[in-house]
This record gives structure tokens, C-alpha cells and sequence, in this order.
């Protein structure tokens, strides 16, 4: 058997990867996201903007726990005003690679989910995401939109009049049906849905007696979330046609394979940079390849959603 | 790749007991605490003080953990408040740390340390010396007062070249003067380490380029979460000076990453 191919199809894109930079690692800059894409990324997501800027949770901001990453960065972004011109340069230098990019938008309210997705599609973005499930701000803004199927709708219905570019909506894995969640976004207008955000945690120094995290609780990413992950993509697999972007816990080609057999159309890619540094796509995608050679899939096409036959 | 040789396992912070203060000049202190750490000079630890901060400090020492720091801040000001038997949280060590030649090739070294930056150079001369290498070592500061860590390479058999910028000790001028002098009198290039202000290190890389001289530069930035989420720490074109340094092989602003 020749080689298998990394080279996919995601909504109308072309991909040279289904490797996809999660949003919120090192998406802040253009010379990152390029970086990332030149080491093998076939899509990637900026970190998630607001309306106006954000400077994010004082440290500890995020640790390595052993099973994982937890962290509460806290959103820090320069505003979404800044940020389309951070976006416009990002398109620049992905542009000639051939790697998407993927926005990424956040709001405590409807109305502000609306603005900011106003103001961002003057870059362009080849995708927006929607992040209605970032669990570090619950402080400031509540329950999440992703915890509802409603609240969830709300959101996706209201960016979706706003933005010509497909959408898709970032879901969290801490709720009782994700399925129901997800079939409420794809009813409101989503192109496409990308699960999971981190779940939310806490680590406590016993010597210290309290909370590490400056927020207390945080997102947990990385090997501990694998499993959450995979099972959350096998049920949207299960509820709706629309593609999934699948991120959580994706290490080593054997997780990236592993999240395409349960139903995911690209597979983001986040806490295993802190694990191998930026050419953790480059090392993924070899090992996926390889995989993929030894179990006889010819394509990401072939082996994607196999668990559902 | 083992995760460990990329970023180091930064784990959880662990409490360190504090044992011994010594001032080390009119801002800077050196704590040396009661645990050592697997750490290679020019890696770094985030330091925790609950309910305050997390900060980045280069180690000055592993065995025994050992920091050197100025106060310039709330955080490491409430470092210097730390008395012996309280307790400062470590997590690392973190990001790629120097690299000596081979032991036992006995090679020639020259160090060269601006401001705080000559913290952890103590370190990597004390294993360049136990590793067969003869050290030489440069050291720069705004004023004699601000001189740091010369008399513990004296004790060490090593006679610092100091340099002042105001000229009240030492020679006048910039440490760069003494690497052009250091480089012109050998007979091979040396393997230069430097450790200091980003503008210092861009000057000893320029001077080491055109001696053909190898160089190992410990970079600054701000720094959040120092495993390689935040990119708070990018420098350049996109190296993120906790997972791609803080100890780089060229100047990062002026090399952009493959």
C-alpha cells in the first residue's frame, strides 16, 4: 500500500492536515499561527476574543498536573478590534501554506456574541468558532452558553445572521446530553461543530491547603480529557451529519486516529504542544500516517467515523 | 520524544523550605532552600507564593535549589521577606537549559553575565569546571554596587573580568569590550554562554558571530504560564522563550524558527 494521505477535505477546504491548532495555544500571534502551520498544521484556530480587551487571570495560570494540563488563563485577548488585525496578518502568512484560519469569538451575551462576530469578519476568517464553553470566566459571566440547548441555539442563530464565512460552535463536555446540545446548534445554523472544550477542575496543594489555579477552578486538558473527548464526538457523530473539529487529549497519532474513528472530520491539536513543543504536528502526523499505513486506511476518509459501522 | 526532553516535567509546585539568606548586594539576595532538582543551569522554575503570585527565576543551583534575586517587584520583594523555615513553592525545572562540550574535552569557555544575569552562570561554571572545562568568566553592571556574584568565582579559582558602566569598578564600559579582547587574544574561537539584558545578549551574539564563536544565550521575556500555552513569552517570530529556550543558540529576534 502507497502512503496514506494526510490531505482531507473539511466543509469546502482543501486540507494538507486534519491537524488543527486548538484555539487558545499560542494562537495569540501571526508568527505563531504560522509557525504552527509551517510545522504541519492544516487548520488553525486563534485564541478566543471579546468585545473589548482582556487581560486575563493573574498566575498560577496553568500547570501539568500528571494526567493532564489544567488551566485558567482567562481569555486574555487585545479586543476584537485588535484582534481583526492580528487575524488579517495571520491570513497573510497562512495564505501561501494553504492552512484555514479559524477565529475564535466569545461574549457574555447574545447581543455582544453579535458584535463581536460583526467586527471580526472584517478579516476574513475562513472559519469562525463560536465559544459559548470556556469554563475559567464563569465568574464574570455565568453559566456557560453550552451548558443549554436553548442558550446554546441563541447564540449560534444570532452569529450566524451576522457572518457570511461558515460557523462552527465549541461545545462543552460537562453537560448530561451533548447530542441534544448539538443537534440544537446544527437546527440554529451551525456549519460545523467542534468538540470538546477543557473540563472543568480543580488542583489543591494540600501543603499550601488551598486552590493552585489563581481562579480555583480551571479546564483540564490533555491525556485526562482522551476519553471524555472521544465519547462526547461519538455521540454528536451519532446525532448530526455536520463536521466535527474533535480536540481533546490528541498526544500522538494513536489519539488523533482514535478521534477520527469516533467520528471526528479534523482533529484539533492543543495541550500536546506544552507536551512536544510546536513540532508536535509535524511528529503527530507522521505517527498517524504510520497507523494508518499498518491498519490499512488509505485516506483520513477511510478511517474516519469507523466505530459508527 | 520523551515529553521530559522537550519542556521538563514541570509538575505540580512542591514546597521548598527556605534555609539560608545571603545578600548578595544592595538588591539581590541568593535563598538557598533545603531540596536539590534535576535541573541543568540556564533552566528556570516558577515560584509560587500562595494567595500572591507565580514568577519565573533562573536557578543559581540545584543542589541545594539556590535563587538569586533582585527586588524590584511585589512578588520578589515578598521573596526577600522570606525568613529561614518559610516556604516558597517550585514547580520545574522548565524550558532548555545550556549545553556544555562534551566532559573531558577540555575545552575553553568564556561566560558572560550582565545585571541579574550572572545568576545562573555561577551555576554552569561550577559544572563546566567539575566537567574538565577551563571557565572565564565576564562580568557587567551599571555601577560596582551592582556588581554580582564575583566573589564567589574568585572562591572558585576564577578572577572575573568586571566591567561598570559608569566605570566605578572594574573597567569602563560594557562587557561586550572585554568578550571583543577575550576573542581577539585566542588561539581557537571559544564557546561563549551569556545571560543578561536582551540588548547585551544581541551585542555578545553579533560580537560571536563575527569571531566565528559558538553561543548559548539565556533569553528574557514575560512570562505567564511557562509550559508553552499563552505564548506570553514569544520573542522574535514566534519562539516561545519557556518551551524553545529560555537558552537559545543564536539571537531569536534576528533567526525566525523553521
Amino acid at each position: 500500500m502507497p502512503d496514506p494521505l494526510l490531505a482531507c477535505r473539511f466543509l469546502d477546504f482543501n486540507l494538507p492536515s486534519p491537524l488543527v491548532l486548538a484555539s487558545g495555544i499560542i494562537g495569540t500571534s501571526p508568527a505563531l499561527m504560522a509557525r504552527a502551520a509551517r510545522a504541519g498544521a492544516g487548520m488553525v484556530t486563534a485564541k478566543s476574543c471579546s468585545l473589548r480587551p482582556r487581560e486575563g487571570h493573574p498566575n498560577p495560570t496553568a500547570l501539568d498536573w500528571g494526567g493532564g494540563l489544567i488551566n485558567a488563563i482567562g481569555l486574555t485577548n487585545p479586543g476584537a478590534a485588535a484582534e481583526v488585525e492580528v487575524l488579517r496578518a495571520t491570513r497573510r502568512l497562512l495564505q501561501p501554506l494553504g492552512v484555514p484560519l479559524i477565529a475564535s469569538i466569545f461574549a457574555g451575551t447574545v447581543e455582544e456574541f453579535r458584535q463581536v462576530a460583526r467586527i471580526i469578519q472584517q478579516a476574513g476568517p475562513d472559519l469562525l468558532e463560536v465559544n459559548i464553553s470556556c469554563p475559567n470566566v464563569s465568574d464574570e459571566f455565568g453559566t456557560p452558553f453550552a451548558a443549554l440547548p436553548d442558550s446554546a441555539a441563541a447564540v449560534t442563530g444570532a452569529v450566524r445572521q451576522e457572518v457570511t464565512c461558515p460557523v462552527a460552535v465549541k461545545l462543552a463536555p460537562n453537560v448530561p446530553n451533548i447530542a441534544r446540545i448539538a443537534a440544537a446548534v446544527v437546527e440554529a445554523g451551525a456549519d460545523a461543530i467542534t468538540a470538546v472544550n477543557t473540563m472543568p477542575g480543580m488542583v489543591i496543594d494540600a501543603a499550601a491547603g488551598r486552590p493552585v489555579l489563581s481562579n480555583r477552578v480551571g479546564g483540564i486538558s490533555g491525556p485526562a480529557l482522551k476519553p471524555i473527548a472521544l465519547r462526547c464526538v461519538y455521540e454528536i457523530r451519532r446525532a448530526v451529519a455536520v463536521p466535527i473539529i474533535g480536540v481533546g487529549g490528541v498526544s500522538t497519532g494513536r489519539d488523533a486516529a482514535e478521534m477520527l474513528m469516533a467520528g471526528a472530520t479534523v482533529v484539533g491539536v492543543g495541550s500536546a504542544v506544552c507536551y512536544r513543543g510546536v513540532s508536535a504536528f509535524e511528529e503527530i502526523g507522521r505517527e498517524l500516517v504510520a497507523l494508518m499505513k499498518q491498519y490499512g486506511y488509505p485516506s483520513v476518509e477511510a478511517i474516519r467515523g469507523v466505530c459508527h459501522r | 520524544m520523551n515529553r521530559k526532553d522537550v519542556c521538563g516535567s514541570s509538575g505540580l509546585p512542591r514546597p521548598f523550605r527556605l534555609v539560608e539568606v545571603r545578600r548578595e548586594n544592595r538588591s539581590v539576595c541568593s535563598f538557598f532552600f533545603d531540596q536539590e532538582m534535576p535541573a541543568r543551569p540556564g533552566q528556570f522554575v516558577m515560584a509560587w507564593l500562595p494567595g500572591l503570585s507565580e514568577k519565573p527565576f533562573s536557578l543559581a543551583g540545584a543542589s541545594p535549589v539556590r535563587l538569586t534575586v533582585a527586588a524590584v517587584g511585589a512578588f520578589s520583594q515578598a521573596v526577600h521577606a522570606l525568613r529561614p523555615g518559610d516556604r516558597l513553592w517550585l514547580r520545574g525545572p522548565l524550558g532548555r537549559g545550556f549545553t556544555l562540550p562534551p566532559e573531558g574535552s577540555r575545552q575553553k569557555l568564556v561566560l558572560v553575565g550582565g545585571g541579574y544575569g550572572t545568576a545562573p552562570l555561577l551555576f554552569l561554571a561550577r559544572q563546566a569546571q567539575a566537567a574538565g572545562h577551563t571557565v572565564e568568566v565576564v562580568i557587567g553592571a551599571k555601577t560596582g554596587a551592582d556588581l554580582l556574584l564575583g566573589e564567589e568565582f574568585e572562591q572558585m579559582g576564577i578572577s572575573p573580568h568586571l566591567t561598570t558602566e559608569d566605570g566605578s569598578a572594574g573597567r569602563a564600559g560594557v562587557v561586550t569590550a572585554v568578550l571583543v579582547d577575550l576573542l581577539a587574544a585566542a588561539d581557537s574561537p571559544p564557546a561563549v554562554y551569556a545571560c543578561g539584558p536582551t540588548g547585551m545578549l544581541a551585542a555578545v551574539d553579533e560580537v560571536c558571530r563575527q569571531a566565528g564563536a559558538a553561543v548559548q544565550l539565556a533569553w528574557e521575556a514575560y512570562m505567564r504560564c511557562g509550559i508553552g500555552l499563552c505564548g506570553s513569552c514569544e520573542v522574535g517570530e514566534g519562539w516561545l522563550v519557556c518551551l524553545d529556550g529560555p537558552v537559545f543558540g543564536q539571537n531569536p529576534v534576528l533567526n525566525p524558527p523553521g
